[in-house]
């Protein structure tokens, strides 16, 4: 009974993105509901292997993509544009190594951020006809999703990250998303704020669906417990602006108690703003990139860190191994788990030797070339 | 006849006046007024202090983007240059204090290579400098990326980062004193000198009035040019430093810098086509930049409504320094 609801509200939530990226509707009752869902779930699969688990998936039968291996796989990448996309091809590369028995070429295109490259790339990885199973990061969903349609006449293609308006993948890998992170976040808050204390949100910036959804969430949140948000501000990501404007609202309003972040990128900045105006550290929601971490632990900060896990980039060459060998994989929709650092498991993250914009959450410490490989020492 | 001569005199020196105000001080104040009026804390000491740090960057790089403006080109690798600085101090002391020294020397080897390669473009191979510095711009940003591989490497150490952030307390008279204002001081002295001071700056404006005739009165165009290309990188640098210093390491710290430098002359009277520029002005104009973007932050308008805001102002400030100048005011 529960997995028929289940799978009733991942066609809903599919529905839901489909109608959302039109629509441009960010904050669903359904889709947030449906995260909620997802975040009281236990997961499923091997345990410690994070990337291998899902929750509430549902085996399919992959038996009619079997074919003797060593196999070609290709991946058409959106980009590798920001740190966070950095350290997942690096994952994902460093999969592919661990599987060279059954992989005899890994080949990647970079779409470098641009619908039209992809669309290109992937036509081209299909009329090559030298991919056994095709790998697709999607640049943006709606553009992206007839040539996806089209490679799966063709071939077995995986979706990860950001999705597509098709069910024609084998699978689609993905972890709870943006609400569940703005439900995570927001809880943190509400639990440590004082009485009529002040919350200022910092976004990135507005129109990004994931973005949007992790607002959306956290604001649901401050609003059903009367929490003072005193100002919600895009910061462009960029340090210097978001030291400004933080140090602008602590001249404006005395005080700010917590900070909430729809991503870490900054966070180390917000409270140096706070370290420079000579105030005491506010609550602050941040990310699991190691700058925020370490900081986090050396002034013993009130911190809570979600993650969008960089170990989601090895799931899909682990799947479509499996996919070729006609192993049973979760699909269509292949839910991850999104674990967040909390003051306890604070240490198990922090790790000094590597870059600060290295995320945590990688998964990637029993691979082969860690930690030289993600730039640590 | 008689009567009106000295009418016409009183006239002109009446125009003068208005003409030695610079319209960078006179934009710059109404600003920071309406800021204050928002948010009083502005006009405290430390509430001003707190304000010119933020502004200091922005200051420098304007003070080396109008040599290469008056002397009639444009420098918009600025930008990418500093995103370079603050990766590459990354990279080269990977948060060990006692390398910041070499850093910054690298760093600022770096920028005069910079310079040269824009200058030598300009100046020997005849390329327009809005072109010359796009393609540098690209391929600075491009070396930036592949030697930090995307994902900077490595903290910047607290001594690196004291530009940016390092705060003398209990100084008389103004009780804070930001060491990157004390930059900014040093670094606009300097600018003025050479601009102002010197027979190099002379022939700055020489070859931005008119590079014919200053070729015919023995001015070597192309040297003086090369030279502007290379301290407007230098300052650049410098910018990039401080900006470090005050954020912190990020990949896309000078994103669109190198057009607020450029706003930031034209505001303060520079001419878009050479042969005129004051250093008062265009620190003034950097400035009165930054006092509308906090303006703009305090009222707290949308971002879309603010970058509209924003480019609106900009444009408007070019069209009345176009008007001042065919005027003759």
């Amino acid at each position: 009974m529960k997995r028929i609801v289940l799978r009733c509200s991942a066609a809903a939530l599919a529905v839901g993105l489909a109608t959302g990226a039109g629509a441009q509707e960010f904050n669903s009752q359904k889709d947030f509901d449906y995260a909620q869902e997802l975040l009281k779930m236990t997961p499923q699969g091997p345990e410690g292997k994070p990337w291998e688990q899902n929750l509430g998936g549902k085996q399919i039968d992959t038996s009619k993509y079997k074919k003797p291996g060593p196999y070609n796989i290709c991946f058409s990448n959106a980009g590798v544009d920001n740190p966070w996309r950095v350290v997942g091809w690096t994952d994902m590369q460093a999969q592919a190594d661990m599987l060279k028995s059954d992989i005899k070429s890994f080949t990647a295109a970079d779409a470098e951020g641009k619908d039209d490259k992809q669309i290109s790339d992937i036509n081209s990885f299909v009329s090559s006809g030298k991919c056994d199973a095709l790998i697709v990061s999607p640049n943006t969903t709606a553009a992206l999703t007839p040539a996806v349609e089209a490679a799966c006449k063709k071939l077995p293609v995986l979706v990860f990250d950001r999705g597509v308006q098709t069910d024609c993948p084998v699978t689609f890998v993905n972890p709870i998303g943006g609400y569940g992170w703005g439900i995570t976040t927001a809880n943190f808050i509400v639990s440590k704020l004082p009485k009529g204390g002040k919350v200022l949100g910092l976004r990135i910036l507005p129109g990004v669906d994931v973005l949007e959804n992790r607002w959306a969430a956290a604001d649901r949140i401050f609003k059903a417990n009367n929490i003072n948000v005193v100002g919600a501000e895009f910061t462009g990501g960029d340090n210097a602006k978001t030291k400004t404007i933080v140090e602008d609202y602590i001249n404006r309003f005395g005080k700010i108690d917590a900070i909430w972040m729809d991503a870490g990128a900054t966070a180390v900045a917000a409270v140096e703003a706070f370290e420079d105006a000579g105030q005491p550290y506010p609550i602050i929601t941040g990310e699991d990139q190691e700058d925020f971490l370490t900081k986090w632990k050396k002034e013993k900060l009130t911190a809570f860190a979600p993650t969008y896990p960089t170990y989601q980039w090895r799931a899909p060459v682990i799947a479509a191994v499996k996919i070729l060998k006609g192993e049973p994989v979760v699909g269509p929709t292949w839910k991850l788990p999104q674990p967040v650092v909390t003051q306890e498991t604070l240490d198990q993250y922090v790790d000094p030797n590597m870059p600060p914009l290295h995320y945590a959450m990688c998964g990637c410490k029993d691979m082969p070339g860690y930690p030289q490989r993600w730039g640590g020492k | 006849m008689t009567i009106a001569l000295p009418d016409t005199a009183l006239h002109r020196r009446a125009g003068s006046l208005t003409r030695h105000i610079n319209s960078g001080v006179v934009i710059f104040l109404v600003l920071f007024a309406a800021v204050a009026l928002k948010q009083p804390s502005y006009i405290e000491p430390a509430g001003f202090m707190n304000f010119l740090r933020r502004a200091a960057p922005l200051g420098v790089l304007a003070a080396g983007q109008v040599f290469v403006l008056v002397s009639g080109g444009f420098d918009l690798s600025v930008g990418s240059l500093i995103t370079l600085s603050v990766l590459g101090a990354s990279m080269i002391t990977g948060g060990d204090p006692s390398l910041t020294g070499a850093a910054i020397a690298a760093l600022y080897g770096i920028g005069v290579a910079v310079g040269l390669i824009n200058g030598i473009a300009v100046a020997f191979l005849k390329v327009p400098s809005i072109i010359a510095t796009l393609g540098t711009l690209l391929s600075v940003n491009g070396v930036a990326m592949m030697w930090s591989g995307g994902s900077p490497r490595g903290y910047l150490p607290d001594n690196f980062r004291a530009f940016g952030r390092f705060v003398f307390r209990d100084v008389p008279l103004v009780g804070q004193l930001p060491l990157s204002v004390i930059v900014l001081a040093i670094v606009a002295v300097l600018a003025w000198w050479g601009l102002h001071g010197t027979v190099f700056g002379r022939r700055v404006f020489a070859v931005g009035d008119n590079p014919r005739a200053a070729e015919l009165a023995g001015i070597r165009v192309d040297l003086t040019r090369i030279s502007a290309f290379v301290i407007s990188a230098l300052s650049a640098v410098t910018a990039g430093i401080m900006l470090g210093g005050f954020g912190g390491v990020s990949t896309d710290v000078g994103q669109g810098l190198e057009l607020q430098a450029i706003a930031a002359c034209v505001i303060g009277g520079a001419q878009l086509m050479g042969g005129r520029g004051s250093i008062t002005g265009v620190v003034f104009g950097a400035l009165s930049l930054f006092a509308l973007f906090t303006l703009l932050n305090l009222l707290g308008l949308p971002q879309a409504l603010r970058d509209t805001a924003q480019g609106l102002i900009l444009i408007s400030a070019v069209a009345s320094g176009a008007y001042r100048q065919r005027t003759g005011g």
